[in-house]
């Protein structure tokens, strides 16, 4: 039996009137890439943030590595890493600036060394020295995921890493996210809009509905279930509330 | 907490200040002016010594003194906001970075800016007006660390606020150091003040620094009861807005802005 790495139980998240997650549970394992998909408004970014600490559930509880999140976050989360294409690496900083200023944070051994194998490995070795305000979008993808792996991370929380790539680049980005998967036994929890994608890179699927887990398995059984061709028309078909 | 990690942010800010004039000039810009139009204005006054006595000490002592205190507190609050201007906030928070390593490294930014600026400033009073501040003696040591931690607690207490109501509450971090300015009597003794500004001021470590810094001038000596309450007063300011910060963390983390913040 693999090992489980994320165990969320009941988990639930209030804003106001809106309960924007709603007794949500699952597992990530070992070496598992978990696809959390979903309408806008699904409540897959606010489980990622409440799974990265960032934001207080109301109920549930979340255990990463075995320990609970709310007792042991600062341990979980230096083994734990994040990237989403909404967020920025400072702008006046070169690339090699904020890959050391994040290796610092997370306590890096072997600093340079790591940047250095990192900016090879995502091929932005030449603009180590540039600004990040002048690099394109598919540069500051592949810095952001070279911070999220500046710690050898165990889990790497992906919140739409490809959104606003080109298909060129966002093609590359998901080879190389599958490659390093493969290597390294990373668990990943990721988030997306392109139905393809996810299909593409995930093991296993979690549908969100209204806060509500509506499907959960292989993308191939979800797709069964629902009678659909592919995830694309699973999606339209939970966005556009024919039964839900 | 981990010196690593609050080393980390403070050669977050040093990167950013190397090579960004604007933000060098912001360091310098307006304490020189200040500097430079107060110190004039303070020349054609001290013509009338007589019914004023050491005049120059006097007002730019306080304007040196005065800028320290708002470069502390802006060392903070500032130095926070570049983080959400530059949409970094969310990882630096994902990380495992907590909040008192954060705000330790934002006061190790505003002390180093504040070194830079008050040399300057101290620099150029000699240089123009004659001025040296450092006459005023060894003790003024003590006051101007009461100063940096009264700016400190504005500061802490304006990155809670922002955090809280978001990036509209962004004039606070120029604003609400300001506030405090009429009742630390800078300029003035707290004796002009009218009697409720007193009752204020009496819980104002601030006014007993100028108080303390005008008595050392005009009559030598070590105010040490100005000092003790301004010390008293700073360790309970400073304690306070630590435990604001964290529960406003802590609310934020609830209400979901700390996701939001810099959107």
């Amino acid at each position: 039996m693999l090992e489980p790495i994320v165990e969320v139980e009941g988990l639930t998240k209030v804003f106001k009137s809106l309960k924007a997650v709603n007794k949500v549970s699952f597992s990530i394992y070992s070496g598992e890439i978990l696809g959390l998909l979903g309408p806008n408004g699904a409540g897959k970014t606010t489980i990622m943030h409440m799974l990265l600490g960032l934001t207080t559930p109301n109920e549930g509880e979340v255990k990463i590595f075995g320990r609970p999140l709310a007792k042991h976050r600062k341990e979980i989360i230096q083994e734990a890493n994040f990237s989403s294409n909404y967020v920025s690496m400072p702008n006046s900083l070169t690339v090699k600036e904020c890959l050391k200023v994040f290796a610092r944070l997370y306590q890096v051994k072997n600093k340079e060394q790591k940047i250095t194998e990192l900016l090879k490995i995502f091929e932005i070795d030449d603009i180590r020295n540039k600004l990040v305000r002048h690099l394109s979008s598919g540069q500051q993808t592949r810095l952001n995921l070279a911070k999220s792996l500046i710690n050898d991370p165990k889990i790497l929380f992906l919140d739409e890493p490809t959104a606003s790539l080109d298909p060129d680049i966002a093609d590359k980005t998901r080879r190389l996210l599958q490659l390093i998967k493969k290597k390294s036994n990373i668990s990943i929890l990721y988030t997306s809009h392109n139905m393809k994608e996810m299909e593409e890179m995930s093991d296993r699927i979690i549908f969100l509905h209204k806060g509500n887990i509506i499907a959960e398995g292989r993308p191939a059984d979800v797709i069964k279930r629902f009678k659909r061709k592919d995830l694309e028309e699973v999606f339209l078909k939970v966005a556009r509330e024919e039964r839900y | 907490m981990r010196l690593n990690r609050i080393v980390a942010l403070f050669f977050r800010h040093v990167y950013l200040y190397r090579r960004s004039i604007p933000r060098i000039m912001e360091v310098l810009y307006w304490p020189v002016l200040d500097l430079v139009v107060w110190g004039f204005i303070t020349v054609y006054l001290a013509q009338f010594r007589q019914n004023l006595p050491k005049f120059i000490p006097f007002f730019l002592g306080a304007l040196i003194l005065w800028d320290i205190l708002f470069r502390a507190q802006q060392g903070i609050s500032v130095s926070f906001l570049e983080d959400v201007w530059s949409r970094n906030f969310l990882n630096l928070f994902a990380s495992p970075l907590g909040p008192a390593e954060y705000i330790f490294s934002l006061m190790l930014v505003g002390f180093t800016k504040l070194i830079v600026t008050a040399s300057i400033m101290a620099a150029l009073a000699w240089f123009l007006y004659s001025f040296n501040i450092f006459l005023v003696g060894i003790s003024l040591i003590p006051f101007v660390l009461n100063l940096i931690v009264m700016g400190w607690s504005i500061g802490i207490i304006t990155t809670a606020l922002i955090l809280r109501f978001g990036q509209e509450a962004e004039v606070l971090a120029w604003a609400l150091g300001f506030l405090f300015m009429p009742v630390s009597a800078v300029f003035y003794p707290v004796a002009v003040l009218p009697p409720f500004l007193q009752a204020i001021a009496q819980y104002i470590p601030a006014s007993y620094v100028f108080e303390g810094m005008r008595s050392v001038i005009s009559k030598g000596g070590f105010p040490l009861d100005e000092l003790l309450w301004s010390l008293g007063l700073n360790i309970i300011y400073i304690v306070l807005s630590f435990l604001f910060f964290y529960w406003n963390f802590r609310v934020v983390k609830k209400k979901g802005l700390l996701v939001r913040i810099g959107e």
